[in-house]
Order: structure tokens, then sequence, then C-alpha cells
């Protein structure tokens, strides 16, 4: 017996009306993170951190602003998107639940806004 | 709407480890998106300019800064290693109630076991990469 109307498996929502975008975006990103972290540690090793030359230099060189953007981007998503469930299991009162995930959300904005205009700032300094 | 009913009651079921790794998933998870906050800032103090990122510097090799940047490492560690426990078996591998439990415990070997080595690594004095 089919118990879901054909809208209904055409648009792929579930009971809740959401569908399965936010799972899917939750794995993705984990998937994505998973070089970019190992990469992001790995390559840290060998820099001096307590050098800003230094660390300028290696966050400017070659193709290292292009993985760090990407890192960042995909940290923020996946960052937001558990944050909120998180939110979601927690928190049950209608206006406070609503203001935590807009300031969820909001915060993850200006975290990429930030951090990738850094990068170009920081790129573009080094002659990039 | 308030008296309905609540799942799962987690006080009534038996303790099993594989509980501790579920709950501590999650709070890796959190912290973390609070050392993302520090990253960025790392990243914009090093955009600022040279005094702005010896001040961050400063905070962050401090023996606090150091401890912070220690629990991130480890939260990662942990996060990195059960999250693909996680991706496993949503492909449908490694659900069986052995498997999940032998795994739990690779999971933990694995965790300490990198983060014994990127501690050593990115914090023990002088150390440099092979």
């Amino acid at each position: 017996m089919k118990l879901r109307a054909p809208l209904a498996v055409v648009l792929g929502r579930g009971s809740a009306g959401e569908g399965v975008a936010h799972w899917w975006s939750q794995r993705v990103t984990a998937l994505a993170l998973v070089p970019l972290t190992a990469w992001f540690l790995v390559s840290l090793c060998g820099v001096p951190l307590n050098d800003h030359a230094s660390v300028s230099i290696w966050i400017g060189s070659g193709w290292n602003p292009l993985w760090l953007a990407l890192l960042l981007l995909a940290m923020c998503a996946h960052s937001r998107l558990g944050v909120q469930v998180v939110i979601e299991d927690y928190v049950h009162a209608g206006a406070a639940k609503l203001t935590l995930l807009l300031v969820n959300s909001a915060a993850h904005a200006v975290l990429l806004a930030a951090g990738a205009y850094s990068l170009l700032r920081i790129a573009l300094r080094n002659g990039a | 709407m308030h008296d309905r009913p609540l799942s799962p009651h987690l006080g009534i079921y038996r303790f099993m480890y594989t509980m501790t790794l579920s709950i501590l998933h999650r709070i890796s998870g959190v912290w973390m998106a609070l050392g993302l906050v520090a990253l960025v800032a790392w990243l914009c103090s090093a955009a600022a300019g040279e005094s702005e990122y010896a001040r961050t510097a400063a905070v962050l090799g401090s023996a606090f800064g150091k401890i912070l940047l220690l629990s991130w490492l480890a939260a990662f560690c942990f996060h990195f290693a059960n999250g693909l426990r996680h991706l496993a078996w949503d492909a449908g591998f490694g659900l069986e109630k052995r498997s999940a439990r032998s795994s739990a415990r690779v999971v933990v070997l694995a965790a300490l076991l990198a983060f014994g080595i990127a501690a050593y690594l990115l914090f023990w004095p002088h150390a440099s990469p092979p």
C-alpha cells in the first residue's frame, strides 16, 4: 500500500515537509572536510606559527588560499548544519528556538565572510 | 502540545559505551564550532598586520591558549574518526551490534593515536615534521 501522495514522492519531502537536503549537505560537507582538514593540519606542521611573515607567506603561497577558502566554506556549512540540529533537538520554545537558529546562521555567515576577506587580503598582498 | 510523550527516555537504557561516543560526537562538534571562531580570528589578525598578529599569537601561545588549541585538536581527532564511522553507517556498513561496538573501540584508539602524533608535531618545542 502506498501511503504517500504522488506529489510528495516527486518532491522527495519527508513528514516534516523538509526533505533530505539538510541530511545530504551534512554528509557532503563531511566528505569534503576529510581531505581538507587533513591537508590543513599536515601542512601547518612545518609553519612557525608565531612569526607573522612566515604565516602570511604560507597562507598566500601557491594554491593555499584556494584550499583554505574551500576548507573555510566546508567548515562553516558543516558547522552551521550541525549546530542547527543541536538547537532543534534541545530548544523547544518557539521564540528562543527561532532566535538561536537565526543567530547560528548569521554567525556562520559572518565567519565565512570575514575568513574569505582575510584570505583575499593576504593573497593579494603577497602578490598572487 | 506540552504533555505529549517524549522519546527516547535516555534514563531507562542500560549504559553502553557506544552512548558515550554518540554524545561526544555532538559535544566535540559544538566545541569545534567555537574553535572555528578562533580560526577565523587568527586569519583576520594575520590579514590585519604584524602587531595585530603578534597579539593573537601571544593569546594562543599562552598556557590558556595552548589548552584551548589542544582541546580543539582532541575534539577534531575524535570527531574525524567517529565521523568516518558515521559515514560508513550511512553507506550501510557496520550497523550490526557487534561491529558497531568494535568500531567504537577502533575510533577511540585511532583518535588517541592521531591526537598524540598531531600534538607532538604541532606543540612540542622544535619538533619538525619528517
